[in-house]
């Protein structure tokens, strides 16, 4: 049972989002017929705080309720994370982890600060997606998009469906259609070493 | 057996299944007062209301002990009534707690686990809900979403039912279940409310052909008397909920005891649990039984009444059983479901050594890990070896 | 007095029966009682309206409610009616706090 679950682990800052990121995924997964699970770890949460969240996607119910220590991805939406040691960035990582950075850098260029030999490395300008798209450097919604690029869990266009359907009813439809493109530009744009 | 409904998988919090669970038993009063992690079971409701999805009138109130007032009034008036609260909420109901069950007012309240001051704490642990198990109400612990949704439903029937007429609590964990997005099958408004059926009053302080006093003073003349009735009530609890578990069954395929077993039937060592743990647990004594350990779990979801007859037969015959307590009972010997646990095997044949262990105080991560301790030291336990009976899990000590 | 047994009463201690204060007889309570002198009562009902209990007994059936006497079932004694009396002329109460021996 394990073995068919995908255990994801954000790390953000308050602010950027990990929260709506990590429940969102999992809502979208059930279109999909799949079973999600989606919290942030809870505490004091404030604006540019390292925050985390953590998403489950699962082809059978999932059971366990604990916070995600040997994740199977790490997505860090904002990078300066891999600098701060109680962010815990790689805690509980190994080569088999696939770590997803928000970041201006190559994917090698980034390597050496991650330094978790032999796992697999995807960065995407998500801050820059986002400004181009909407016009805020709020990291999330395209960081879902190379999420799904690196872990295909259901098709683009179904992905982009739940998104409309989420968010149509507490955004603007500008603020929706920006959100839209920039994660199918993540999803484009996200590369890999 | 009939035709299982279909149903919708939906993804909610822990909260927004409960609330949706609420809002389909059609309650004509809600009461509350805001308090984490509750709150955002209550927006929801108060959404429904908002949007006319809900007829319940909603009484705002400045305080949990009015919160559980208005309710108390609401229901003797002959108003289905729920509630909700956590923590420090429920400590300040406490008074009006006893009077709802010794008024024998079938009150729903969502319980939102979560630590007692001091130092303050906004995670979850059983402190609350362990505080105040004594009062009289009906307690159920839930593992996740679904099962606080299925349990939120499951309540009214049990608590209103004529034989019972007991408030009843839905536990589930603060943040844990409260705030995670889960996926859980819904059942239509309509066929929820089939399940529920129209609220019946025993008595009602509103029909002037029936005048009526309710809670009067009451000394050492009757007051004993009047708690006999009640005393007498609990036992009954488990035929009704039987009943009721059936037919939610035979509804949605999915069957609730008071409690459930997780690979028991061969187990030689138990670990017993309340909520959200369970899951956890149960992942890990995958592991172990695929390493050959015969390790199964109970999952305890009454807690009250507690089912120590009908519990018998599940603990003897075991080499070692461990009670995980969310919450300490200070000064106590262990925690409150380790002393029950230990006092319904008392005295069968051949009992096995029974541990306790204090776990997740405070919102402490209960981690795949820590199972894992537990059932090492049951092992070690079965093969004749030290262990305290009382210990700590996951606590830097 | 004989108390019921437990399997005898309501649920919940809920009283259904309306006014039984009635049947339940407080006048052996008393130490002192009212004596009631209809010739020096004005009917101002005073009495009737201080009465902590409802023992002032009034006759409704007249154009205006007329004090009869005093409910020796429920009075407790307690003078309240007595001291409440306006006297029509010095000395001349129509409620006076007697000892009650028997």
């Amino acid at each position: 049972m394990a073995a068919q679950m995908v255990e994801i682990r954000w790390h953000a800052r308050g602010g950027q989002g990990a929260k709506t990121a990590a429940t969102f995924v999992a809502q979208a997964v059930l279109a999909k017929g799949k079973y999600g699970q989606g919290f942030p770890e809870y505490g004091p949460e404030r604006r540019g705080a390292p925050v985390r969240g953590y998403t489950r996607i699962s082809s059978t119910p999932i059971r366990r309720h604990c916070g995600i220590e040997n994740p199977n991805i790490v997505v860090v939406l904002d990078s300066s994370l891999l600098d701060s040691t109680a962010a815990g960035v790689t805690a509980g990582t190994d080569e088999r982890t696939v770590f997803l950075i928000n970041t201006s850098l190559a994917p090698d260029e980034i390597r050496a600060k991650i330094n978790v030999p032999g796992a697999k490395i995807y960065t995407v300008d998500a801050t820059k997606i986002a400004l181009d798209n909407f016009g805020k450097p709020i990291p999330n919604m395209p960081m879902t998009g190379a999420l799904l690029a690196a872990e295909p869990f259901m098709d683009l266009g179904e992905f982009l469906d739940a998104m409309k359907v989420k968010f149509s009813t507490k955004f603007s439809q500008a603020v929706v259609e920006g959100n839209l493109r920039a994660v199918e530009k993540a999803y484009n744009e996200v590369v890999s070493a | 057996m009939s035709k299982v409904l279909q149903q919708e998988l939906v993804a909610l919090s822990g909260n927004e299944a409960v609330a949706y669970a609420f809002k389909q038993a059609r309650p004509h009063v809600a009461s509350a007062f805001p308090i984490t992690p509750q709150t955002e079971m209550m927006h929801k409701f108060a959404e429904f209301v908002a949007n006319g999805e809900s007829t319940a009138e909603m009484i705002l109130v400045e305080s949990e002990h009015s919160a559980m007032s208005a309710a108390v009034g609401a229901a003797a008036a002959g108003a289905r009534t729920i509630t909700a609260t956590s923590s420090a909420g429920f400590a300040l109901m406490w008074e009006v707690v006893y009077i709802a069950a010794s008024l024998r007012l079938p009150i729903q309240m969502a319980l939102v686990n979560r630590a007692l001051s001091g130092n303050i704490n906004i995670h979850c642990d059983h402190s609350d809900s362990m505080g105040g198990r004594d009062a009289g109400w009906i307690h159920h612990f839930c593992e996740n979403a679904q099962e606080a949704y299925d349990t939120g439903l499951i309540n009214f029937r049990i608590s209103e039912h004529m034989d019972v007429r007991l408030p009843a609590m839905v536990n589930y964990d603060g943040f844990i279940i409260s705030h995670k997005e889960d996926a859980l099958y819904l059942l239509n408004d309509d066929a929820a409310f089939d399940f529920v059926g129209p609220y019946k009053h025993k008595y009602t302080l509103l029909d002037p052909a029936r005048p009526l006093t309710v809670g009067p003073l009451d000394l050492t003349d009757y007051y004993f008397e009047h708690k006999w009735s009640q005393l007498e009530t609990y036992p009954r609890v488990f035929d009704v909920a039987r009943d009721v578990f059936d037919e939610f069954a035979d509804l949605t395929g999915r069957r609730y005891g008071f409690w459930e077993e997780y690979k028991l039937d061969d187990a030689d060592l138990v670990m017993v649990v309340l909520g959200s743990s369970a899951g956890t647990a149960k992942d890990v004594i995958d592991e172990y039984r695929d390493k050959g350990v015969k390790v199964g779990l109970l999952k305890l979801r009454m807690f009250r009444p507690f089912p120590a007859e009908q519990l018998q037969p599940v603990l003897a015959g075991r080499k070692a059983i461990a009670v995980l307590d969310r919450s300490a009972s200070f000064g106590g010997w262990g925690g409150p479901v380790f002393t029950e646990i230990r006092s319904a095997a008392y005295g069968l044949p051949g009992a096995a050594p029974i541990h306790n262990w204090i776990y997740g105080l405070g919102g402490r991560d209960f981690e795949l890990g820590h199972a894992a301790e537990v059932i090492e030291a049951l092992q070690k336990i079965a093969a004749g070896g030290e262990q305290p009976i009382h210990n700590l899990l996951g606590c830097r000590a | 007095m004989s108390l019921k047994k437990a399997q005898d009463l309501a649920e919940a201690g809920v009283i259904t029966e309306a006014g039984n204060a009635e049947s339940f007889k407080t006048g052996d309570w008393r130490t002192f009682v009212p004596q009631f002198y209809p010739a020096n009562c004005i009917q101002c009902l005073f009495c009737w309206i201080y009465c902590p209990d409802a023992s002032i007994k009034v006759d409704l059936s007249g154009d205006k409610p007329q004090v009869v006497g005093i409910d020796l079932d429920h009075c407790k004694g307690c003078g309240i009616c007595a001291n409440e009396c306006p006297p029509a002329a010095k000395g001349k109460a129509a409620l006076v706090m007697v000892r009650e021996e028997k």
